[in-house]
């Protein structure tokens, strides 16, 4: 288990808990650093901070005090394959499979084209 | 410019529409997803559009003639990421959406934008628009970039999912947006049956709303689009560790340089259109006071501000430039380092740097900053920033006082470095302000910084066209009413009281003689110590409304002179100003705060009469030490 702001850019990391306030916890949810989604380090400010991330397909810069307050898991090896794929699932922003399943009932409604 | 940014008063329809049950409908969505280019395109205003999260800060109001429902009334809210709101401006927009805010209608049905491009994350938003029970269209606007780079949902999928009618637009082309009237008319029955509840997530918990999404978005098949392949590219360039920094200098420089070197000859051509149209309309008036108070009051002064037209609209274009472009959120990251030590953090540069073109909004843009006494120190500093109104004062003393030679191997001429000189002054004295505030009566402590970075997006004329025009019309109203007005009153004062000749004849008196004559030597003492005559001094009287007004009235006071009528503003300057002075004077308008607009916003903003008092005195003892400093300086270098 490291944090967020020891990654090296490039690298990719499974966020497993925020350490944060509450709101700041939340508003950071909503913009996708959600437990189980992978981040990818994009690059730093010309001054070294803040830094780039990728999630969820968007990027989100952060000072290094607040990233490292993300914890996050670095998968150790990644083949090629294993790296589309995970970089695929964060496009996806998928969960894991044992995750509730459905929770909305089909509605019979119209759909505008 | 002083009126810079009010809208017209919105006035709501008084008839109710016949039969329907709607009347109000709000426009949501996350940041940066296009609601305001939507609400444009539904009722044909011009709400501000631009490429970075945030742009929106408060409600607008419109009717749908643009969908052909000019009954009802379109609310444009800024984005929001839940309805847990964090900043200042996304609880305007949930207080609009719950019928909290006074003096504005609540909502009958929701109109809720999402962005195709990251729908995933924007679904999340869905729940608690749903959770409200209120008539709920769901848009997918962008569709036609997400198609284009591979990406794919199952329209009809996601509506069943989500239980609302779901269709894909994209606003900026205006493809798609024929949904809207259907569904307004759908809805507008009086018999409605109720929305069949569906089962959401936990509200108000991001990480369920999240594995919610991530669900839908997986049954209905959606495929993200390849991210932009150009945005990363140019960012590699952009946000380099030493290219970054060094092309935003080159951008700044570069913009100055312009203004100069291409603004000038423009101005000056528009400067000589406008005398010509002086000397036609001389003969068709009749000779005497009315061809003086017409000529040499009003026109003489209005024109003398109206031909800095073109450098100001340059100056708009590139801020444009940049604001659509995507680069400003770029520029808010390179300088989070420098805002950092100041005890602020990047996302204030933002609002710092369109206070290039006018404090007012820049003002209002202060409401994404989440801390409170960041923003309340953000609104203090912002008004050093050199808006545009400035723009006039410089160009004019600059253009009468500074030689036009090279520095620098003939890169950058003596001009535009002393312009740089005023606009790094100003930005200098924002910065060591905000240290100083900081650090003693609004410390606090430091907020994450959280900025979302925008896809580069190449800006349409027509956004820039329109935003011109609008630039243009609001010099040019401002042009007309108060300039118009103050030149006149100092026409009319700088000719009583009239005396009677002994032949009987009214007469006006000499310009030392008369009401702003005397008031002018009242004050002149005050001023002197800057270099100032009191000809200058009535000049800043006057500006105390808005900057630019100086200009003209100076227009109006030599058109009033005997002895300066037939030299232009620049020679005219010459009489009564010596190099020393005019540079006080340019520092003197770098760091006063001359505008009422910007007071009566910084009012309204910080909710008390007491920051702009602060303000006004702050900058005032600082304009008049630095300008007295810079006098004397000055003349003792150059004698």
């Amino acid at each position: 288990m490291s944090v967020l702001s020891e990654l090296s850019v490039g690298q990719h990391g499974v966020v497993m808990a925020l350490d944060l306030p509450e709101s700041v916890q939340n508003h950071l949810m909503h913009m996708g650093f959600v437990p189980s989604s992978l981040v990818t380090v994009v690059r730093r400010a010309p001054a070294g901070d803040p830094t780039v991330y990728l999630v969820d397909g968007l990027e989100i810069a952060l000072r290094h005090e607040t990233a490292s307050a993300i914890r996050v898991k670095v998968p150790r090896t990644l083949s090629r394959q294993q790296e589309m794929e995970l970089l695929a699932s964060a496009r996806q922003a998928a969960q894991p499979q044992e995750s509730e399943s459905a929770q909305t009932a089909p509605t019979p409604v119209e759909a505008l084209r | 410019m002083s009126s810079c940014c009010e809208t017209p008063a919105f006035v709501a329809p008084t008839v109710p529409p016949p039969g329907g049950n709607l009347r109000t409908i709000a426009l949501i969505g996350p940041p940066n997803a296009g609601k305001s280019t939507l609400f444009n395109r539904l009722t044909g205003l011009r709400q501000k559009v631009a490429n970075y999260p945030g742009v929106t800060v408060e409600q607008r109001m419109g009717l749908m003639a643009g969908a052909g429902r000019p009954d009802l009334t379109l609310i444009d809210l800024p984005g929001i990421y839940s309805l847990t709101p964090y900043s200042e401006d996304a609880k305007v927009a949930v207080d609009v959406l719950k019928g909290k805010m006074y003096g504005t209608p609540k909502p009958d049905a929701v109109i809720l934008v999402l962005d195709s491009l990251h729908l995933t994350r924007q679904l999340m938003l869905v729940p608690p628009i749903l959770s409200l029970g209120l008539p709920t269209l769901v848009l997918l606007n962008m569709s036609d970039l997400m198609e284009s780079r591979g990406g794919a949902v199952d329209v009809l999928k996601l509506a069943r999912e989500l239980g609302a009618p779901v269709a894909q637009i994209s606003a900026t082309h205006g493809s798609g947006l024929e949904a809207v009237p259907l569904f307004l008319n759908q809805r507008d029955r009086p018999a409605e049956a109720p929305l069949r509840p569906l089962t959401l997530p936990v509200l108000g918990n991001a990480a369920s709303a999240h594995t919610w999404a991530a669900q839908v978005s997986r049954n209905t098949g959606y495929r993200a689009p390849l991210s932009a392949e150009g945005t990363r590219q140019l960012d590699s360039v952009l946000l380099h560790r030493i290219w970054g920094p060094l092309l935003f200098l080159a951008v700044v420089v570069g913009v100055f340089e312009v203004v100069f070197a291409l603004g000038q000859p423009l101005s000056d051509g528009f400067g000589d259109v406008l005398t010509k149209v002086g000397d036609l309309a001389r003969p068709l008036l009749p000779a005497g006071w009315i061809q003086s108070l017409v000529l040499d009051g009003a026109w003489k002064g209005v024109s003398s501000v109206l031909v800095f037209l073109p450098q100001i609209l340059l100056l708009f274009l590139f801020i444009g430039i940049l604001e659509d472009s995507g680069y400003l959120a770029r520029a808010a990251l390179i300088a989070d380092r420098v805002m950092r030590s100041i005890g602020l953090n990047g996302k204030a540069f933002i609002p710092l740097l369109s206070a290039y073109a006018c404090a007012v909004p820049a003002i209002m843009a202060t409401r994404t900053i989440e801390n409170k006494r960041d923003r309340l120190a953000t609104i203090l500093v912002t008004p050093f920033m050199t808006c545009s109104a400035r723009l006039p004062v410089y160009l004019l003393l600059i253009a009468a006082f500074i030689p036009n030679g090279g520095v620098l191997w003939g890169f950058l001429s003596l001009r535009t470095l002393t312009m740089l000189g005023l606009y790094l002054a100003g930005f200098i004295a924002a910065l060591v302000t905000a240290r100083l505030l900081k650090s003693s009566i609004l410390k606090s402590s430091e907020t994450p910084f959280i900025l979302e970075l925008p896809q580069y997006r190449m800006p349409t004329l027509r956004s820039l066209g329109l935003l011109l025009i609008d630039r243009a019309r609001i010099f040019l109203g401002q042009a007309g009413r108060v300039i118009l007005l103050v030149t006149l009153g100092i026409w009319v004062l700088s000719h009583l009281p009239a005396t009677r000749t002994a032949a009987g004849v009214l007469t006006a008196p000499g310009l030392a003689e008369s009401i702003i004559g005397r008031l002018g030597h009242f004050i002149e003492p005050v001023i002197a110590p800057l270099g100032f005559n009191w000809k200058v001094g009535i000049g800043l009287l006057s500006s105390v409304l808005a900057r630019e007004v100086m200009v003209s009235t100076m227009g109006t006071l030599y058109g009033a002179d005997p002895d300066t009528q037939a030299l232009n503003l620049q020679a005219g300057l010459h009489h009564d100003m010596t190099l020393g002075g005019a540079m006080a004077l340019m520092i003197f308008f770098a760091f006063a705060m001359q505008c009422t607009s910007t007071m009566a916003i910084v009012k309204r903003e910080t909710n008390s009469w007491k920051w702009p008092a602060f303000q006004f005195a702050y900058m005032l003892v600082l304009a008049y030490g630095a300008a007295f400093v810079v006098n004397h300086v000055v003349t003792a270098i150059f004698g």
